[in-house]
């Protein structure tokens, strides 16, 4: 159907702030007893299907320094490709696998999600996408939330057709996106993400 | 409905008025310098993988959640501050309601003193005051909690900056392209147009969405003061969703 134009403007963005982690991760700042747990500390259960990996990274600024005050959630499908469908608004179950993560950066900038690989997710033209997930940082000198994505080393086939990767027109810069592969008893898969600088990762505008 | 077809498909995301928001180096605030990409965004048709989001049930919340006056307290005393709720709806850009999501905010102790360990200015703690919570809005998108009012409190920027009273506030929406973070400010405040992150939006009726109004029909008698705040999220295109009614 149609829609009449905007009525409202979206809310601006302002920075997270230093502190980030004491109102998004307050066990991790030290702020215990008011929630059990930190949202989206854990997204694995032992029902959870699909292939266990690691999804980590350092976030450098444009001096080169690790930023160890920064905030990252992840979001992606299952291992079949499906994104968790709205549970209904009162429900009290939880499914096997969220598929939405957040974790701060440690003292060394480090941000890491034990997570699964995700299947292809249909893209706008109905082929599929190569497995990816999504990812979003925020922290203090961060003015609006960078969104972005990490694709697969391992999934070379799939990354050449995708979708997203192809938009971008600079081959050197499509490599921001793709994390190398440590093979193991749980892979790791490792990408740095640079707010700026020689190596700046693409950052989306969705 | 006559059943139009648009191009771009039902679901997509209006795009985001980047001149509303502040750009990502504003000079004035320095941690922006080197934390600001240069390059310019990507522009991408949202795909499934932006249109989708994360839900939250009712049900994770704990009781005293959305009571920042008592959901640290040590000693079974209240926070120390001047008592207020805050309260607003959050809509979208079609100015619907957003029922069920995710609304998290963190704020400073009375003295204007964040719980910390980084944290280095003198005001004292308050050892009943933790500084964050949450909600989940209700049917009609609406949220609410009660906190005392943050200290105004200054901070190493331009040498003698100081930030005025605030509260920052995480929403999330149901599409993870739609996901904001911001911060509420308090009408009346002078500071607000001193502040180098305030100032980094160019637009003044942006900022002006960002004043939580003073709510004398819904303050507590001889307890709390209200403060409105409302949210707009991202407008969108319609999408008939069997298991989410409310979204049509």
């Amino acid at each position: 159907m149609l829609h009449p134009v905007p009525t409202l403007k979206e809310t601006p963005s302002q920075t997270a702030g230093p502190y980030v982690h004491i109102g998004l991760t307050p066990n991790f700042a030290e702020i215990k007893g008011v929630y059990a747990t930190d949202p989206g500390s854990t997204m694995l259960t032992p029902d959870t299907k699909g292939e266990r990996i690691v999804v980590s990274g350092k976030i450098v600024d444009g001096s080169g320094a690790m930023v160890n005050d920064a905030l990252v959630e992840l979001w992606q499908a299952d291992a079949d490709g499906a994104y968790v469908a709205p549970m209904s608004p009162n429900s009290n179950s939880t499914p096997a696998f969220t598929g939405w993560g957040r974790q701060p950066t440690n003292a060394e900038g480090v941000f890491s999600f034990e997570t699964i690989k995700p299947g292809p997710v249909p893209g706008p033209d109905g082929k599929p996408m190569a497995p990816h997930v999504v990812l979003w940082i925020v922290a203090r000198g961060i003015n609006i939330g960078l969104q972005t994505r990490l694709y697969f080393e391992d999934e070379a086939e799939a990354n050449a057709s995708d979708f997203v990767l192809n938009k971008i027109m600079d081959p050197r810069r499509r490599a921001t996106l793709i994390a190398r592969k440590e093979p193991g008893a749980v892979p790791r898969y490792l990408l740095d993400i640079h707010l700026q600088g020689d190596n700046e990762t693409v950052f989306f505008d969705v | 409905m006559s059943g139009i077809i648009l191009p771009g498909g039902d679901g997509m995301l209006f795009p985001r008025d980047r001149a509303w928001h502040p750009p990502a180096a504003t000079p004035g605030y320095k941690s922006s310098t080197f934390r600001a990409p240069k390059h310019a965004l990507l522009s991408l048709g949202a795909t499934a993988s932006e249109l989708t989001g994360p839900t939250f049930g009712h049900s994770s919340l704990n009781p005293l959640d959305n009571d920042l006056i008592r959901n640290y307290s040590q000693d079974g005393s209240e926070a120390i501050g001047q008592r207020m709720i805050i309260y607003g709806q959050v809509l979208d850009e079609n100015a619907r309601a957003v029922p069920n999501t995710l609304v998290e905010f963190w704020q400073a102790n009375a003295g204007g003193r964040y719980r910390h360990k980084r944290e280095a200015y003198l005001a004292p703690l308050d050892p009943n005051f933790g500084g964050c919570g949450r909600a989940v809005t209700d049917a009609d998108g609406f949220y609410s909690f009660r906190t005392v009012k943050p200290g105004a409190y200054p901070w190493p920027n331009g040498g003698n900056d100081w930030r005025p009273a605030h509260i920052h506030f995480s929403v999330f929406g149901h599409a993870f392209a739609q996901r904001l973070i911001t911060q509420m400010y308090f009408e009346g405040d002078p500071m607000i147009w001193q502040c180098p992150i305030v100032g980094g939006i160019p637009d003044k009726a942006a900022i002006d969405q960002l004043i939580a109004r003073l709510d004398r029909h819904n303050t507590t008698p001889m307890d709390a003061l209200a403060y409105r705040f409302d949210i707009v999220l991202r407008g969108r295109r319609s999408t008939m969703f069997e298991n989410k009614l409310e979204g049509n």
